[in-house]
């Protein structure tokens, strides 16, 4: 008996008891269609989880920082000079598995920054090297990244981003038209600095998303001839963790100013601290060429530092990995136990189909004798009836799929600011091939106790 | 060599600590080509002896060649192919897939065979004319009469070419005309040479037949009953043992 032949046959029997053969499938189109949807979800909360992550360099990045020197070196403290620039020179010169390395200084207290009357504060004010635009993923929208010459003159010019511009020269959001604050003054700790460059406004896509619909919302009550766009007088909402999860990185990066590292160092630390002989940095920043090799780079780079620091250990890393692992885990737990729902589903569903198969044998007693009588050997029956098993399931398999594009729409609906939901090809295949395999299996059973039947007593059956 | 040799074939059940013994050393020979019946009372062993000789069972003891090759001691799918390829079945009701139609019945040993749907549709075309049901192709047997039913049947029976046509109680559904026409129909298909054998407990049946075995508890008879007389009164007076084929 070929393959086809059983199909056909099987697809008869399904045609036979349509009723019956869909409250069957039912289990397997629920089992796939939720397995496809979780798996979609979870892949949507994932990226929107990544975003913070990769905003703020991603986990090839590896903070340097100065630290207190160890007890056990406490007698070498006048030895410890902190991260420098040499550091820089040292780690360019000398550690291959790093890609760039880019110096930051900052100030011990966040500067008042003043224009336009207006006041604000940030603590992301530092002095850095152009190669920093890369390293922290900041791209200019408008004006331009201050350069080497800027640098080397120490220039008085900055790079803002737009939460600084919303701060001093007001949102686009309010004042209903966008500023570009390019060739004014701003203020730092009272010395005077051009803008010369703005960053693009970096948010997650859920606040994208967020933003777009209360536009949206807003249209429409404007259209109905309401100006207030929220209800009742205009107040401060409070403080809301600067947007969900991952929002805070977001707000930062919105809230950087950028200057050229000497100018920082020229005009605003030099002649107000007790200073070193030589400018000392707040960190360094290191993009490592792969994560693979994140312990090996991090034992480079220590060796490279231990030595230009003469064996005193006056500084410590960070990386992101711990905020990767919470992502991980985090997606992990939600894919486990979106899985067991839809594994439990899948299960489900076989069993109904094992039963309904099981039924169906019995009713069938005569004609297995009769196509056994006839020369059908036990391989035949026994194929006979798991394909007709994996036919329910397929089909169902099949709806599935349809029913779980269907399901994401609807959730989609229900809740559009949240992580749009990606279907991957690979969780559709996977969530098919479950169907098939439940099918398989459920098969099994009832298809040897069919081919074991024996002909005669099958024959005499009624 | 004969076309169906049985040796001391023994068949014993066991119910519940109870031996019955279902055919009890039967010895026989049936040459190809012959026409046969099988009879006796009901409980006397000959379905067990049918369905021994008709591959669906095997023997406790003794040996079994069907067309040469011993099947005492083969497996489920070797006694599978030798139904599908030597053998055909007529039962007594019918035994038709109410599913299928007349000419899917017809096809269905040839898919076991596996042949093409080219092929089964002009083999299944041919046997179904020689069995005048050429006209009724795409009813369901819910849709025929007794006789078109086992007229179908048959033409399942023939659809694979075999050597032996194996027909259990024919009749025993059908009207008394009918099964005249129906057994007719065996008579012309054992003169164009095929070997028919029919298992019945009809004494009237039996008689249509040149040769009678008859079963008793298991065992072959050494007298064939009076009433089978019928026309063929000879065979009756030569008192003729079973075991030898008859004339």
């Amino acid at each position: 008996m070929s393959l086809w032949n059983a199909i056909e046959v099987g697809l008869k029997e399904i045609w036979a008891h349509k009723f019956r053969s869909l409250l069957t499938m039912l289990g397997i189109i629920l089992g796939v269609s939720s397995l496809v949807a979780m798996s979609a979800m979870v892949t949507g909360m994932e990226k929107g989880a990544r975003e913070a992550l990769i905003a703020v360099g991603g986990l090839q990045k590896v903070r340097v920082e100065g630290q207190p020197v160890p007890p056990e070196q406490r007698h070498l403290r006048d030895f410890a000079r902190g991260v420098t620039l040499s550091d820089v020179y040292a780690l360019q010169g000398s550690a291959p598995e790093i890609e760039k390395v880019s110096p930051e200084m900052r100030l011990d207290v966040p500067p008042t920054i003043t224009a336009n009357g207006k006041f604000t504060r940030t603590f992301m004010t530092s002095g850095v090297w152009p190669v920093q635009l890369e390293m922290m993923e900041h791209k200019v929208e408008h004006g331009r990244m201050f350069n080497e010459v800027d640098d080397e003159l120490a220039r008085s010019v900055c790079v803002i981003g737009t939460g600084i511009r919303d701060d001093l020269w007001g949102d686009p959001e309010r004042t209903g038209e966008e500023i570009i604050p390019l060739g004014k003054t701003l203020s730092i700790n009272g010395y005077p600095f051009t803008v010369v460059g703005m960053f693009e406004h970096y948010e997650s896509e859920q606040e994208h998303r967020e933003r777009a619909l209360k536009k949206a919302e807003e249209a429409e009550r404007a259209a109905k001839g309401l100006t207030n766009s929220v209800a009742g007088p205009r107040r401060d909402r409070g403080w809301n963790g600067g947007g969900r999860r991952g929002g805070f990185a977001f707000w930062i990066k919105n809230h950087t100013v950028y200057l050229p590292l000497n100018t920082m160092w020229v005009k605003l630390v030099s002649g107000v601290t007790n200073v070193p002989a030589e400018p000392k940095l707040s960190n360094l920043e290191i993009k490592i060429h792969d994560v693979s090799t994140l312990n090996l780079a991090l034992t480079e780079i220590r060796n490279v530092l231990m030595i230009n620091h003469h064996g005193v250990e006056d500084f410590s890393f960070r990386t992101q990995e711990d905020w990767a692992d919470q992502i991980n885990q985090y997606i992990r737990n939600a894919r486990l136990s979106g899985g067991l729902i839809s594994g439990i589903s899948l299960l489900v569903g076989g069993i109904g189909i094992m039963n309904i198969i099981l039924a169906s044998i019995s009713e069938r007693i005569r004609e297995i004798g009769i196509r056994k009588a006839v020369g059908a050997g036990g391989q035949d029956v026994f194929v006979q009836i798991v394909v007709e098993s994996v036919v329910i399931a397929v089909i169902g398999g099949a709806v599935g799929l349809g029913t779980s594009l269907g399901l994401l729409q609807l959730i989609a609906m229900v809740s559009p600011t949240d992580n749009a939901p990606i279907i991957t090809l690979s969780a559709m295949a996977f969530a098919f091939g479950a169907s098939v395999l439940v099918g398989v299996l459920a098969g099994l059973f009832p298809a040897i106790k069919a081919a074991r039947m024996n002909v005669i007593q099958a024959l005499r059956y009624d | 060599m004969a076309l169906l040799e049985l040796r001391d074939v023994r068949k014993v059940y066991h119910l519940g600590g109870e031996e019955i013994r279902a055919l009890d050393g039967i010895t026989l020979d049936i040459e190809g080509g012959e026409f046969v019946s099988i009879i006796g009372p009901s409980g006397s062993g000959t379905s067990t002896l049918m369905h021994i000789l008709g591959c669906l069972d095997t023997p406790s003891h003794g040996t079994v060649k069907l067309d040469g090759t011993p099947i005492q001691q083969a497996s489920a799918r070797e006694l599978a192919q030798m139904r599908n390829r030597k053998i055909g079945f007529v039962f007594q009701f019918f035994n038709l897939l109410p599913k299928l139609n007349v000419v899917q019945n017809v096809e269905l040993p040839m898919i076991y065979a596996g042949l093409n749907g080219k092929q089964r549709r002009e083999k299944a075309l041919k046997a179904l004319d020689a069995v005048q049901m050429g006209h009724r192709l795409k009813n369901r047997p819910s849709q025929l009469s007794g006789g078109q039913q086992q007229r179908v049947a048959i033409a399942r029976a023939l659809v694979n070419d075999p050597k032996i046509i194996f027909a259990d109680e024919p009749t025993g559904n059908l009207d008394t005309h009918t099964g005249e026409i129906i057994l007719e129909l065996f008579r012309s298909l054992s003169q164009q040479g095929r070997t028919v054998i029919i298992v019945t407990h009809n004494p009237e049946i039996a008689a249509v037949t040149p040769r009678r075995i008859e079963i008793r508890n298991g065992k072959i008879a050494d007298r064939v009953d009076a009433r089978l007389a019928g026309q063929e009164k000879a065979a009756l007076l030569s008192k003729s043992s079973a075991v030898q084929p008859s004339p």
